[in-house]
């Protein structure tokens, strides 16, 4: 049995066909070729698969393909403008907050969401918001400094 | 910004540079292809299904249902498993291990792979696999120290000897005026590298293209044609991007076999990601060792005898022991050092190399001991160390080809303020109340390397390609080793495109022991050199160009010119000199490999100091890391920017290794209990504080012409010690145990 749903997928609308019982992730994945959200772990611990779903910050491994009808679905590709890329992605880059970069994209996509609720958060409110995010090439402190300088540069901005 | 040296004037200037990675926008756009990305038309997934016993046999499988499972293409179980070219029973090579495959139906561990199902979809092969639902003949589980089988090891780790030593023991015991006996027991931890172990394998004929990360690209192409009777040249083997790596994926594992088993049966390209779950058995771990320190000490603090002996777990049927006690050997001066090793059986998979093997486990116990022999003297931690500092490398005599290591105390020392740190333990507290201590451990790692080969290209524009199969598993090399290349060329590393990443490319070698860049980097400069060398050869003999007569050892290569180097308005740009001689391009190679002289005449390590500090909450016995700082020695560094990540997340897995990872047993089942990311913990953002890595110079003429050590897996070494030695310094309770839990510390707070 197939369903077609019906979203907006990084601003675009797009209808797919899926199982119904098939994941966010795997949809996004294998259905629509959005290859940037990762499975870490497939149980809802690592963060690597994060997306927003209508700018609710979501595990999508976690999350039915189904459930995303008529929902405006946030990855990872969709946060560079053409070929600028956005404050975080260039902080990450200068502050050596990726390594592997497997949990690179979900780290993005859960700061993203962070910074567009607190502007101004503390190191600790960082630390605590990506503490769902697990990197194991363990960029941590790194993360935080890149994070923090990203949302220093959209306050100016 | 750290203390890096200068390259020769020959080698440009990029190299020692805080460049950041080349791979970084491919990777924070989502861009970056990694193994389980790909999607090849008609694709089929594969799932295995795992054993729930850890000894016995599977004594029955309802193959009906799962193959009556819509979707469910084929079922495979040891009674229809297509025969293998090599008996997965039998290892390969030196890093090769003993596989499940379907051989049989015997189950060995928890979790091994007993059949496989490959599908339409993944929902569809993970159904099946469940619908199998195996009936088992069971044995009683051994996972524990007193159930599991003691026996002496041939070797311990790859190849090592079991036992090393110098001097009398015994005689060092009976002459000391303090001994000191002190055991340790460190738990089994797995890798966990965020990218499950993934492959995509597609046959066109006798040709097969394999999709998967791997840290020995070129060596695993000939372990992977083994099974299937192919010349290794017929594998395609991409790995451009590995999502971590720490040891667990440079040889092929049993599910990996049966994935290209399956595509060349069903003719189909076929994928395999394993579940994190399934990562905890058959893709190797750091096994469980039980340790003893024995010690002997003079009245002045110096060590007078040193024995550690390791009894490490592995498996039932393949021999990789932990070779912990090798950590002894190299560190600290006593007359008398003896490092032993043994072996338990157990009913696990078998374990392997993870980040720092032997050092990491090995380096917990000697820095927990050596702190309690510092308290035993009555003196500070670093002023004992310094006291045993190893002028040579004790057991065998040689000089170190360089050795920083005094400076890296004095360095953290003073960035940390170890100065005012009280002798006695559970004297300061924070502002909350929380008992403060400050702990210290030292970093050591040695230097290998790896056979590498490279080829380097000038073209006709004055720009270049370098090539060499290195594997980039986040440490950086698609950066660092370009970074060297182009220095060797000449040029700047935007002028040099890097092919890497995949097997029809010269060998870079494994892609461990924090010896890549070493290895795979003199194999470029070599190459790059050789490249600059005939450039040279055609302008010196050819009376039209500027550089005429100056032979090729008389010219420097430097932003894309060749100058005379006596009289540097002498020089003629790459591209006029290929222009003038008709030709496209010139072609250099060059080999990486350790000189056989210096390793006879040197001990090649590189060293490090790390300093903790440790809050505990006197009421609940929470210990939370607030402070590291560790300070290392390494040789030259290629790029400080990555290898500060290293240094970090070196330190941040030592942090882990002292609070926070242990898979746990069930003795009864032999299951892991906590096999995934819910149950064994890694630690997050939340549990690491502010850390610094400060970079020592230390300019080492012996180690290789790149004066490169390896700073991948050294930052583990010395902070778990640190950590633990710290928690002492706080509470007063001394740690035997990792991972160090709150109901160890609980009774000391009372
Ligand atoms: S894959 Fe979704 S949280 Fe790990
Ligand atoms: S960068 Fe490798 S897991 Fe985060």
């Amino acid at each position: 049995m197939s369903v077609t749903v019906s979203t907006t997928v990084n601003g675009d609308s797009v209808d797919f066909v899926c199982a119904p019982d098939e994941t966010l992730l795997d949809a996004l994945r294998g259905r629509l070729g959005l290859t940037g959200a990762k499975e870490g772990c497939g149980t809802g611990d690592c963060g690597a698969c994060s997306v927003t779903l209508n700018g609710r910050l979501v595990c999508s491994c976690l999350v039915l393909a189904v459930e995303a009808e008529g929902q405006e679905i946030a990855t990872v590709e969709g946060m560079a403008a053409g070929e600028t890329l956005h404050p975080l992605q260039r902080a990450f880059i200068d502050h050596a907050a990726l390594q592997c970069g497997i949990c690179t994209p979900g780290i993005l996509v859960a700061a993203k969401a962070l910074l567009e609720k607190t502007p101004d958060p503390s190191d600790e409110e960082v630390r605590y918001w990506l503490a769902g995010n697990l990197c194991r090439c363990t960029g941590y402190d790194k993360i935080v400094r890149a994070v923090q300088a990203a949302a220093a540069e959209m306050r100016r901005a | 910004m750290p203390d890096t040296l200068p390259f020769p004037p020959r080698m440009g200037s990029n190299a020692g540079q805080p460049l950041s990675r080349r791979d970084g926008p491919l990777k924070v756009t989502g861009a970056a292809t990694f193994a389980a990305d790909n999607h090849p038309e008609g694709m089929l997934y594969a799932v295995p299904a795992t054993a729930a016993i850890a000894r016995g046999r599977v004594t029955g499988m309802n193959v009906a249902a799962a193959r009556a499972h819509p979707g469910v293409v084929e079922v495979y179980t040891p009674a229809n498993r297509p025969p293998l070219m090599h008996d997965p029973d039998e290892k390969l090579g030196l890093f090769g291990m003993r596989m499940e495959a379907l051989q049989n139906d015997s189950v060995r561990y928890a979790g091994q792979p007993i059949a496989f199902v490959v599908a339409e979809t993944l929902e569809a092969a993970t159904e099946g696999a469940a619908l199998l639902a195996p009936e088992y003949a069971a044995e009683p589980a051994r996972v524990t120290a007193e159930t599991g089988e003691r026996y002496t090891p041939e070797r311990v780790g790859f190849g090592g000897p079991l036992s090393v030593g110098a001097g009398d023991i015994e005689a060092g015991l009976a002459a000391a005026a303090h001994r000191l006996e002190t055991r340790f027991e460190t738990p089994d931890q797995y890798h966990n590298a965020m990218e499950p172990h993934a492959l995509v394998a597609q046959w066109d004929g006798d040709k097969l293209t394999l999709d998967t990360p791997n840290q020995a690209i070129v060596m695993a192409c000939g372990l992977f044609a083994a099974y299937f009777g192919i010349p290794a040249e017929n594998i395609h083997l991409r790995s451009p991007f590995l999502g971590g790596g720490f040891g667990s994926k440079a040889v092929p594992t049993g599910a990996q076999i049966l994935t290209i088993l399956a595509a060349r049966e069903l003719g189909r390209p076929v994928k395999l990601a394993l579940t994190r779950q399934q990562m905890f058995g058959p893709v190797g771990h750091r096994a469980r060792t039980w340790q003893t320190l024995r010690m002997g000490l003079d009245g002045a603090g110096k060590l007078t005898a040193l024995h550690h002996h390791s009894t490490g777990a592995t498996s039932s049927f393949d021999d990789f022991i932990e070779p912990a006690a090798a950590a002894s050997r190299t560190l600290y001066a006593s007359p008398a050092i003896l490092t032993t090793h043994d072996g338990i059986r157990l009913d696990t998979g078998t374990p392997g190399a993870m980040r720092a093997p032997g050092e990491a486990s090995g380096s917990a116990a000697l820095e927990v001991a050596i702190d309690e022999a510092a308290e035993v003297c009555g003196m500070n931690p670093l002023a004992f160390r310094l006291a045993n500092y190893a002028e040579v490398e004790p057991i065998t005599g040689k000089p170190y080809s360089s050795k920083a290591l005094r400076e890296c105390y004095e360095a953290g020392a003073k960035a940390f303020g170890w100065a005012s740190r009280p002798l006695a333990p559970r004297q300061m507290r924070d502002e909350a109340g929380m008992l403060t201590g400050w702990g210290m451990g030292t970093a050591v790692f040695h230097c290998p390397m790896f056979p590498a080969s490279a080829e380097a290209v000038i073209r006709a524009d004055g720009t270049a390609v370098i090539r060499t199969s290195g594997a980039d598993m986040g440490q950086g090399a698609w950066t660092a080793l370009a970074q060297i290349g182009a220095a060797a060329l000449g040029l700047d590393p935007d002028q040099v495109e890097f092919e890497s990443g995949h097997s029809h490319l010269p060998d870079a070698g494994v892609a461990g022991g924090s010896g890549h860049t070493a290895s795979a980097g003199q194999a470029l400069h070599n190459a790059g050199e050789d490249a600059v060398a005939r450039l040279a050869e055609l302008a010196s003999t050819d009376p039209a160009s500027p550089l005429y007569g100056t032979g090729n050892a008389g010219v420097l290569a430097r932003r894309g010119r060749l100058y005379a180097r006596d009289d540097e308005s002498r020089s003629e740009s790459y591209a006029e000199i290929l222009a003038r001689a008709g030709k496209p391009q010139v072609e250099g190679t060059g080999k990486g490999a350790r000189d056989p002289a210096s390793a006879e005449t040197y001990a090649l390590q590189a060293h490090g100091a790390v300093f903790a500090e440790v809050k505990v909450d006197p009421e609940l016995g929470q210990m939370r890391v607030s402070r590291m700082i560790g300070a290392f020695a390494a040789g030259r560094i290629i790029n400080p920017k990555l290898a500060r990540s290293q240094y970090l997340g070196g330190m941040i897995w030592g942090l882990s290794f002292a609070l926070h990872e242990e898979a746990i047993h069930d003795r009864r089942t032999g299951r892991i209990v906590n096999a995934d990311f819910a149950g064994y913990h890694v630690p997050v953002n939340a549990d690491v504080p502010e850390m610094e890595a400060i970079m020592i110079h230390e300019d080492d003429p012996h180690v290789n012409v790149l004066g490169v050590k390896g700073v991948g897996e050294i930052g583990i070494t010395g902070s778990v010690g640190a950590v633990a030695n710290a928690i002492w310094h706080a509470t007063g309770f001394r740690p035997h145990r990792f991972p160090v839990r709150i109901e160890d510390v609980l009774p000391s707070l009372s």
